[in-house]
Parts: C-alpha cells; structure tokens; sequence
C-alpha cells in the first residue's frame, strides 16, 4: 500500500487538489448565496419557512440523481458539480443562519431597536454577531457534506478524489479506493477540527452569558 | 410648564383582539416629570409608551414629543432622542459595558473622548466604580447591576424623555428599593420627562411626580398620588389602591398582553 503511494503519489495528490478546489469553490458560492438569501428572508418567518422547504425537499434528492437530472442543461463537468454541491448546501446554510438569528433573544433585539438602531446595524452589529455560532455551525456541517458528496461528482467527469474510489471499484484496485477514502477522510477531519476551534473561539467569545 | 408629550385621541388595535388596547386616550404630559403609569396587565399601559418611541403606530389619532407630530420623524431619528429601558433590560452580551452605553453615542459620532467622559461620569452617577466596571461583559454583573447599566446606556446620550417599561419587575425587593432611590436621584438631578410603566402600586406611587392609572385601554385617574390616594375618581381607581391589587399573573416580555 505504501508502494502504490510511492509510485502514484502524484496522481494522488492531483486528485486530492482537485477535490479541494471544488470543495473551496463551492463553499465560498454557497456560503454568499445562502447570506444573501438569509438577509432577504430573515425578516419574513413564512417566507423563510418556506425557501427552507424548497431547499429541503431539493436536499433529499439523491446526488447521482440530481447530476443526471443537470447534465442536459449544464453539461459534464465540474461546473456541474459544483452547481449540485451549491444547491445541496443551501438547506443546511440557509436553516442554520435562520435559526441562529431567530436564536437571538428578542428582548436584546427589541432594545437595540428601541435605542434607534436601523435594521442594518441591528443584524450587523447585534444578530449576526450573536448568531455565530449557529452560522459557522452550519457552514463546518455544509463543509464535511460538501466533501463527502463531492466525490460522486466524479461520475459525471469533474474530478477529484471520486475519480480514485470509482477507478479503484471498476479495476478491484483495493490501495486505490483506501488512499481515496483515507485522504477524504483526512480533509473532512481537518476541516471539522479547524471549524470546531472556530465554532469553540466565537462561542467563548459571544456566549458569555445574555 | 412646557409639554413634552401630547397624546390627542390616540386609539390602537392589535389583530385579534376583541378591544382596542388604547381607546380614544388624551394624555398630556408636561416636561420634568416622571409619571408612573400604574394598571394591571392587558390595560395598555406599555402600548402607551412603545407608541411614543414607534414600536408599535397608533391607529388613530396623534402623538406629538415637544410639539412636532411623531409622524414626521424618522422613526430612527426618533428612537435616537429617547431613553428606553425594558424589564428584560436587553444588554448585548458580546460587548463591554463600556461599548453597551456608548451604542448611540457612538451612532450619533460623538467624539471619543466625549464618549469615554460620559460613560465614567454615568458609571459614578449608579455607583459603579468605571475602573472596576467598564471591561467587564453584561454577563458577569448581577441583576441589580445590569439594570443600572440598562438605565445609564439609555441616558447616555442625554435624550430629552425617557421611557421605561417595569424596568424592575424581575428585580429582587431590596436591590429593587436601592434602584428606585437611585432613579429617583437622577430624575432629580437630570430634570428629563420619564415615563415609567409599573403595576406596582407602591412602586408608582413612591416615583410618580405624577401617576396614570388605565384599565382596559382608557385613563382611569390621573394626578399626583396624594390626589389618587384621597380621591380616587371611580370605583375602579379605589379598589386598586386598597387591595393592592398587583397583577400577579404578569407574563410574557413585559407586554403585559
């Protein structure tokens, strides 16, 4: 097994890229879209239940489905992919930013507003603060998603480690499909670890008690 | 006397109730005061103040604040003119003390040292040594102490009337003695229009230069608390000040709905 690392490091470690390229991709699109929806949303609690029901029921498609169903419109590739990742991570996104500043005790909202705050400063400098937990909660869950359904998108030609667990499968090459998972493996633990210190740093920071 | 606050023939509605939470209410209050608001829950007395800084908008009639029609101003503008503290108090956790009473200060771009001179000047003034206090998060202060921050965040940038809403409802009797003394010092020293909303008749009749005393949405009585005290003007005026009839099932963020 360590022979085959040896011998293949290079096409490994392309493969690792380019699973991190799409993951990276897709997290800084998704993550914009998903704000951007939430500030248009956040006042409307209907409306919000509502585009989380959307997102929701486009969440439960399976992925190879979703692939097929875009490959007529937006071809192969990895524009595709990262097109089916984005609309993934907008359920878990959009739910948490939500949650986290509908989290926001109402009676410190209500006071920021009463001091002549406009709605701009309260959700910049009260509710977004004081949901951050919340959002960079889900921005680690959509980014170990992310990764792990970024694999499939080899299927449809768009690269990265899927390509090494889908050769591995077709060839019954068992070191191939073990470096492909363990590298998956091993990003989706540092990212975690890198957001959980992050989720750790900005609890400390906001939660110090209401 | 100059009149801060003018209500003329204010009548408001909430969805789905079968009465009007205000009904037909002419109200003026005159500058330097501090009325207390005195009622048992769902009698309107807090419609009647977050009308005042446009929480809630009347339905009809009119409110004016120092002669102007609240209609004509931004209700931001508005809200940055008037003190407003809540039983809830509603500090924000993430920042010092020091940045919670600076908030509209500091949206208003007063200097920094203006700033940093009003807050310890309104540290003192509750007793608080700014030295001790300023760094320290909401969270790490007692009760008692986080409402005396909510008052002087809500003075700090000299608004011309204050209003405040059962701002010691969830505070421990003695603590909440020492913090109606200490509001009656900085009424008397600051000579700002209050408006306190209480359902504490003690409470009210301790602060009140002037009480107002509501029940279902309408003004029952209103004049100094020896006059309510010796002539309550109905029946219904009377049995609250005998029974000391406090609304015990008060609930729900101080809406008193």
């Amino acid at each position: 097994m360590i022979a085959y690392f040896l011998k293949y490091y290079d096409r490994l470690f392309l493969a690792l890229l380019e699973h991190v390229e799409i993951v990276l991709f897709t997290l800084v699109i998704s993550i914009l879209l998903a704000s951007v929806i939430t500030i248009l949303i956040y006042r409307n609690e209907t409306l919000g239940n509502l585009i989380v029901q959307i997102f929701g029921a486009v969440y439960s498609i399976p992925s190879l489905a979703l692939f097929a169903l875009l490959i007529p419109i937006t071809g192969l590739g990895e524009k595709t992919a990262i097109l089916v990742l984005v609309l993934y991570n907008q359920f878990l996104l959009i739910r948490n930013f939500l949650a986290g500043l509908e989290n926001v005790n109402p009676s410190i909202v209500e006071a920021a507003y009463g001091m002549g705050m406009s709605n701009i400063q309260v959700l910049t400098k009260i509710q977004i603060p004081l949901a951050a937990p919340l959002i960079i909660a889900g921005i680690r869950l959509s980014t170990i998603s992310t990764i792990g359904i970024a694999t499939i998108a080899a299927t449809i030609n768009a690269g990265g480690l899927g390509n090494l667990l889908f050769d591995g499968m077709r060839t019954m090459n068992t070191y191939k499909i073990l470096w492909g998972t363990i590298f998956c493996a091993v990003i989706a633990f540092l990212a975690d670890d890198a957001l959980k210190r992050i989720e750790d740093f900005i609890q400390k920071k906001v939660g110090v008690k209401k | 006397m100059a009149i801060a606050v003018e209500f003329q023939d204010v009548v408001k509605r909430f969805p789905g109730a079968g009465y009007n939470a205000l009904d037909h209410v002419n109200l003026k209050i005159e500058e330097g005061e501090l009325l207390t608001i005195l009622g048992t829950s769902g009698c309107g007395k807090t419609t009647l103040i977050k009308l005042i800084n446009r929480i809630h908008e009347a339905d009809e009639g009119n409110i004016y604040l120092s002669g102007t029609n609240i209609k004509d101003i931004e209700p931001i503008t508005l809200r940055r003119g008037i003190g407003y503290v809540i039983q809830q108090i509603g500090l924000f956790p993430h920042m010092t003390i020091y940045d919670n009473i600076a908030t509209v200060p500091r949206i208003l771009k007063w200097d920094k040292d203006k700033i940093n001179q009003r807050v310890t000047e309104l540290l003192e003034m509750v007793n608080l040594p700014p030295e001790e206090f300023k760094d320290r998060y909401p969270g790490q202060l007692s009760g008692g102490q986080q409402q005396r921050i909510g008052l002087i965040r809500a003075l700090a940038a000299n608004p011309k009337i204050m209003l405040l809403d059962e701002p010691f409802g969830a505070i421990d009797a003695i603590n909440r003695s020492n913090l109606q003394d200490e509001l009656l010092k900085i009424h008397r020293q600051s000579r700002k229009t209050f408006v306190f909303v209480t359902h504490d008749i003690t409470e009210a009749m301790k602060l009140g230069t002037k009480v107002l005393i509501m029940d279902q949405g309408k003004i029952q009585q209103y004049g100094t608390p020896g006059e309510i005290i010796e002539k309550p003007a109905n029946a219904f005026v009377e049995s609250l000040i005998s029974s000391g009839h406090v609304d015990t099932n008060y609930v729900r963020n101080g809406e008193g709905i």
